[in-house]
């Protein structure tokens, strides 16, 4: 079966069997080895990535379900070798450990900043719930996204000029 | 001007982060090899019976399938796991490789499917015909201490070692008491849930009879050891190789069945084999832990001076011991006699099997269930003995006129039965923590029906025994750009392993942290080494670092020396650069053709021993039995800091996984032995709605005397007090009920009932 897409602004044409969930296409077939499968049961979130905008979980979808669509992984985040303020924020308030759940909180946490910049401490917590993290207990992530939230406001308010 | 480095104590952001952050770590699931086959585990579907058949036929036959793997494939007796802490009773409990004749526990490995992609070799596990006669399952304490049901026909009994701690006379100590306290206390089965399951891949060199095993985590010189043992190879024809590790927590790394069979399919049939566990199995196969229970009294005087301590601990440590199994149990018995002065105790630890999946550790191992135990009993002999119960604690923390302060030695032991705290002040974290956590402040709510709910304070206080021994090694090496590499023994499970590592090297070699490569956890980088276990890695890691770094620095200054023509006492060394009086300098770089090199060391058996205290306000809803945690503080003493941002995401991490602890996570078996979790919809690890009101304050005021860092092990120390904390805050709270909370976790359902049962208590009198 053929099934294409838009990944990180790449088009790419993959051929998954029929039962190949997007989170193993993407690892195997397309070799974005980032987003990582933690459960493969919809809980743990580490296989998040974005799907036309929203946050998706990749263990959930099947990778035909995912023709036409434009999807952002975690290799997309930052395009050249500089960090992003959200990747920057993470690294300075030690908002990783493992790094093992991070690609899927980074991208829950872009879809929801890009969607909602001004979104408050408790929606972003509300938010983050659906990510499993064991090593931070979370709130080193939790300053880390409210310290790149006025990024993604000021990317929202030169949108808007 | 000479510049001397700060790195050790500076918040240096990681090195590991950029990769992390971009998607481009590499874990043990991201390896492909070609023509690899893909392994898939045949795992017991009840707790206990005796295998009459296994028929593979039908499995073999499905398309893709390449080979099955069972008992019958290994020629002569199956090989068991050697245990890292052996004693003198736990021989014939040792773990086989794969199960033969019975199965023992839910989940135990008995047979092996090899097909050419993961799902085919997962569709065929249906494709087994297991033919398996059930037997009755030993579950329960009782069932299995009372030898019901026994799970080895050698020796006939489910005791698998009784420890013993001794210090002072107990006797007389309870006959001099006023007081006597007593109580009955119990933690649940859990697992440490590193966010990547665990996996492997094997590859067998036929040519060179060699074998490399990716995937390695924790403990990867004892392993190749084991590996090399178990197969009938030299050493040196086994290679452990860690990649990206997604957390630890001292479950992952150990030696399990699937490191062998994964290995023993890659030699047997020439092929790349890799393994990925999935969630379900390794919920029923990695090591369990905490599963404890205790019968224990404290004696004291009536001004509140402890005098004794005794009872019994009871630890399920499931189907077979594993090579840590042991170590929750002895280090329950050794660490209750700390951080309070009890200059008598004798307990028992008992070690008991069970038709449960086989148990090791999990950060804070038997120290976790001990400190809940004790704290318990520290509230009800304050109440006992009509006292304050932050006075009571503070009457009775060792002090640093004590140090070095002796636990209780535990028998029988490995070769470690003494130990001694080896600095501190307890009081000093003890005083700083109620300051932080504004206890007198707080102090007016506990108790009190407030807004609906019932709020209340508790207090717990801890010591962490760290940087396990006995040795760890590193090498150094000047590279042809100036830079050095450094080769470290110790492993990295997700910790920031080699930040702190390389901060540690470039203030040791007064160069810039830039100029550090660090290289670790593999066994191809050194000869010998030891790994990430116990709280460890950064001080026996660090030490063995800066052992190289002071060898490499004297190699480096008489290579200059001769290129100079000068003695080497005549040069200087700063920022890489060694200069003479007469203005000539020679560079790193320079000699780095002469292959300056050093191999460091560091030897110590003492562990260091980091402690402190927790608070907690919380507030229980009575109508629905949930706790709120409104704050939570914990002040510790970690001898010295080599990097506050590290070290305060390891205490932040390890108090939210006490509070998994304390309020959700469990492992429930059916009276069958079956697991009823198999996701973690059913596994409650805390999500970031839960805990966010954290507080970690570190101090660095008593240096550890016993290495050159003067650091001690910490990234266990912050679970350790949280069940003791929480629980005895619940027991504040719900005070008019006369509830006194003796089983973990105090999940709704179990907070709710003690309440229902208070009140009926209350009713009936």
């Amino acid at each position: 079966m053929s099934v294409q897409f838009v990944v990180n602004g790449r088009k790419v044409e993959v051929d998954p069997p029929a039962r190949m969930t997007l989170a193993d296409c993407l690892r195997q077939q397309v070799k974005l080895t980032g987003t990582h499968v933690g459960c493969e049961h919809g809980v743990c979130g580490a296989c998040t990535v974005i799907v036309d905008g929203e946050a998706m979980r990749s263990c959930l979808m099947l990778a035909a379900q995912a023709d036409g669509a434009t999807i952002m992984t975690i290799e997309g985040l930052s395009s050249d070798a500089e960090l992003t303020p959200l990747q920057l924020a993470f690294k300075k308030n030690h908002g990783l450990q493992c790094g093992f759940c991070t690609p899927g909180v980074l991208m829950t946490l872009h879809a929801l900043l890009t969607q909602e910049p001004y979104a408050s401490e408790e929606r972003i917590r509300d938010v983050l719930s659906g990510n499993l993290c064991r090593c931070t207990g979370y709130i080193p992530i939790i300053e880390s996204a409210l310290e790149a939230r006025a990024a993604y406001q000021d990317q929202a308010r030169s949108a808007q000029a | 001007m000479r510049t001397v480095n700060t790195y050790i104590g500076s918040p240096v952001e990681r090195v590991e982060d950029y990769r992390f952050l971009r998607g481009e770590g590499q874990y043990v699931g991201d390896l492909v090899r070609e023509g690899q086959w893909h392994a898939a585990f045949v795992r017991s579907p009840v707790g206990h019976g005796v295998i009459r058949n296994i028929d593979c036929s039908a499995a073999l036959a499905w398309p893709g399938v390449k080979a099955v793997l069972t008992a019958a494939d290994i020629e002569g007796e199956i090989p068991k796991i050697p245990f890292r802490r052996p004693n003198p009773t736990i021989g014939p409990y040792a773990q086989p490789i794969i199960a033969s004749g019975k199965v023992r526990y839910f989940g135990e490995p008995v047979a092996v499917i090899l097909a050419e992609s993961a799902e085919i070799a997962e569709d065929a596990l249906a494709a087994i015909v297991l033919d398996i006669e059930q037997l009755p399952a030993a579950i329960d304490r009782q069932t299995c201490m009372s030898d019901k049901v026994v799970l080895f026909d050698h020796p006939g009994s489910n005791i698998a070692t009784v420890f013993h701690a001794n210090k002072g006379e107990v006797d007389a100590a309870f006959a001099a008491a006023d007081v006597t306290v007593r109580g009955q206390f119990s933690t649940q089965r859990q697992t440490a849930l590193p966010m990547e399951t665990r996996g492997l891949l094997a590859e067998w060199d036929p040519k060179s009879n060699h074998l490399t095993v990716y995937g390695a985590a924790k403990l990867p010189f004892f392993n190749r050891k084991t590996m090399a043992d178990l197969m009938g190879l030299p050493e040196t024809a086994v290679d452990y190789i860690e990649v990206d590790v997604g957390g630890g927590f001292g479950a992952r790394g150990e030696f399990y069945p699937e490191d062998f069979l994964v290995a023993f399919a890659a030699r047997k049939f020439h092929k790349p084999i890799r393994w990925i566990e999935d969630r379900r199995e390794h919920l029923t196969a990695i090591g369990h832990s905490r599963e404890a229970e205790c019968d224990v009294e404290l004696a004291f005087s009536k001004d509140g001076t402890l005098l004794g301590m005794r009872g019994d601990l009871f630890v399920n440590v499931g189907a077979y011991v594993r090579p840590n199994g042991m170590t929750p149990v002895r280090n329950a018995a050794q660490f209750m006699s700390g951080p309070y002065r009890i200059p008598a105790i004798h307990l028992q630890a008992h070690a008991y099997v069970s038709n449960k999946t086989p148990a090791g550790t999990y950060r804070g191992p038997g120290r976790y269930e001990g400190s809940f135990f004790i704290e318990r009993l520290m509230d009800l002999g304050a109440a006992r003995l009509g006292m304050d119960r932050l006075a009571l604690r503070r009457r009775n923390l060792v002090t640093d006129a004590e140090m070095p302060y002796p636990l209780a030695p535990v028998l029988p032991s490995d070769g470690r039965a003494e130990t001694n705290c080896d600095s501190g002040d307890y009081r000093v974290c003890f005083d700083k923590c109620l300051e932080e956590f504004g206890w007198a402040q707080k102090a007016e709510f506990d108790g009190k029906l407030i807004d609906g709910r019932y709020h209340g304070l508790g207090i717990a206080c801890f010591i962490e025994g760290g940087a396990s021994g006995p040795s760890e090694t590193a090498r150094m090496e000047i590279e042809a750009d100036g830079s050095v590499a450094v080769y470290a023994g110790s492993s990295a499970i997700g910790q920031g392993l080699e930040t702190v590592l390389s901060q540690i090297a470039a203030d040791a070699l007064e160069i810039s942290i830039d100029r550090i490569k660090l290289y670790h956890g593999s066994t191809t980088y050194l000869k010998e080494g030891w790994g990430s276990y116990g709280s460890r890695a950064t001080v026996m890691g660090g030490s063995a670092v800066i052992d190289a770094a002071t060898k490499l620095l004297e190699a480096f200054k008489v290579a200059a020396a001769s290129r100079l023509k000068l003695d080497p006492s005549e040069l200087t060394i700063v920022d890489g650069v060694a200069r003479a009086k007469d203005g000539r300098s020679v560079p790193f770089d320079e000699v780095a053709s002469m292959e300056i090199k050093a191999d460091g060391r560091f030897d110590n058996w003492k562990p260091t021993y980091s402690y402190g205290t927790s608070a907690v306000h919380l507030a229980v809803d009575p109508g629905t039995g949930h706790v709120d945690v409104i704050d939570y503080t914990i002040v510790d003493d970690v001898g010295r800091i080599i990097n506050p941002l590290t070290l305060h995401g390891q205490v932040t991490g390890a108090v939210v996984q006490g509070f998994g602890s304390a309020f959700s996570e469990e492992l429930v078996y059916d009276a069958d032995g079956t697991l009823l979790v198999g996701s973690l919809a059913d596994y409650l690890i805390p999500v970031a709605t839960d805990y966010p009101h954290v507080h970690c304050v570190s101090m660095e005021s008593f240096p550890s005397p016993i290495n050159p860092l003067g650091a001690k092990g910490a990234g266990e120390g912050g679970i350790i007090s949280v069940g003791g904390a929480v629980a005895n805050a619940v027991a504040s709270a719900l005070r008019d009920f006369g509830v006194q909370p003796s089983r973990m976790p105090l999940n709704p359902q179990r907070v709710w009932e003690l309440i229902q049962d208070g009140k009926k208590a209350l009713a009936s009198t």
